[in-house]
């Protein structure tokens, strides 16, 4: 059940999703990015951070990193990826994740708690949440307004690809409450086949009650489960 | 080979969100330029590069827009030539 916790130059946060995944018993494991062997592990996450500065584009550059060809190979053969914030960014770069994570609508850095409810939890990292749950968590950027053309969109809703979509704390959709101007509030997406899941929210930063909030912990546990009943 | 001296000008999709754009247009607005009607934000890269010929150049420069320099969900873009740079020792 290792996973892999791949750091880029400017990845912070590297150290919370490491002990966010060893808090649920999980394996977890840096994996500098170019010397990333990804033959060995059995997941991967992407952390969150500013990789190369954000310089082009959020996660433009990472997208270049050597281990992204083989993070490529390890989601086309069906492994588990997860991308957090800037992770989700690099994941839409590298064309893993349809569209693309654009200059927050408020135009401000926000770093405040936001409420996202859960869409979906037929995912490897959402299978421990109840659909229509609303989870409060972090969120800690300046280009999160998720984008996609019509079509996209449509195709997202439509295939049940929206993991997490921000709303209200009841959980019930209102736009004020959409932190950034993303498309139809969307916060986490995945790809069709379902392995590789992207979410601006930071669930490792809501994982113990000193934090503030615990609801990020079944993001981890959902994975950490998966992979314990594929080894069974 | 010649030193080309490219401008790559990348510029967001039309319709797409420009909150930046938005934020200038309403500058100008109190700055008393009420005849702005749209204004966009892009960004320019300038690009030195060798080839035989500054279609060459501009081929070469059109591939690294399609695989780094812009995206192709939210940007255009489009190439410039500055001025091709005379040989060393070449009359200019």
């Amino acid at each position: 059940m290792r996973t892999a916790v791949v750091t880029f130059p400017g990845s912070n946060c590297d150290y919370d999703v490491y002990q966010a995944i060893k808090g649920v018993g999980g394996d977890p494991e840096f994996t500098w990015h170019r010397d990333a062997m990804l033959d060995t592990v059995d997941a991967v996450v992407l952390p969150g951070g500013f990789s190369y500065g954000d310089y082009l584009r959020a996660g433009a550059i990472a997208r270049m990193s050597p281990v992204m060809e083989q993070v490529v190979t390890f989601a086309a053969a069906g492994g588990p990826v997860l991308g957090i914030c800037n992770g989700f960014q690099i994941l839409c770069e590298a064309g893993l994740l349809p569209g693309a994570l654009t200059r927050n609508d408020t135009l401000k850095f926000e770093s405040k708690d936001v409420w996202i409810r859960v869409e979906s939890a037929d995912t490897m990292f959402s299978s421990d949440y109840v659909e229509g749950q609303a989870l409060r968590m972090p969120i800690a950027h300046a280009e999160g307004n998720y984008y996609a053309d019509q079509e996209t969109l449509d195709s997202l809703e439509s295939g049940g690809q929206v993991v997490f979509r921000y709303c209200d704390p009841n959980g019930n959709d209102d736009e004020g409450w959409n932190p950034n101007g993303s498309a139809r509030s969307i916060a986490g997406i995945r790809n069709e086949a379902g392995n590789v899941l992207g979410m601006m929210p930071h669930p490792e930063r809501a994982v113990e009650d000193v934090l503030g909030s615990v609801d990020g912990l079944g993001v981890f546990t959902s994975l950490v489960r998966q992979l314990s009943t594929a080894a069974a | 080979m010649t030193q080309h001296h490219l401008e790559i000008r990348i510029i967001p999709r039309p319709g797409l969100l420009d909150p930046e754009g938005k934020a200038i247009h309403h500058a100008l607005d109190s700055l008393g330029y009420e005849s702005v009607r749209n204004v966009r934000v892009g960004k320019a890269i300038y690009v030195d590069l060798e080839a035989p010929t500054s279609e060459e150049a501009i081929a070469e420069a059109e591939a690294m827009c399609r695989g780094l320099l812009a995206n192709p969900v939210t940007e255009d873009f489009e190439i410039g030539v500055a001025s091709p740079e005379a040989e060393p020792g070449e009359a200019s």
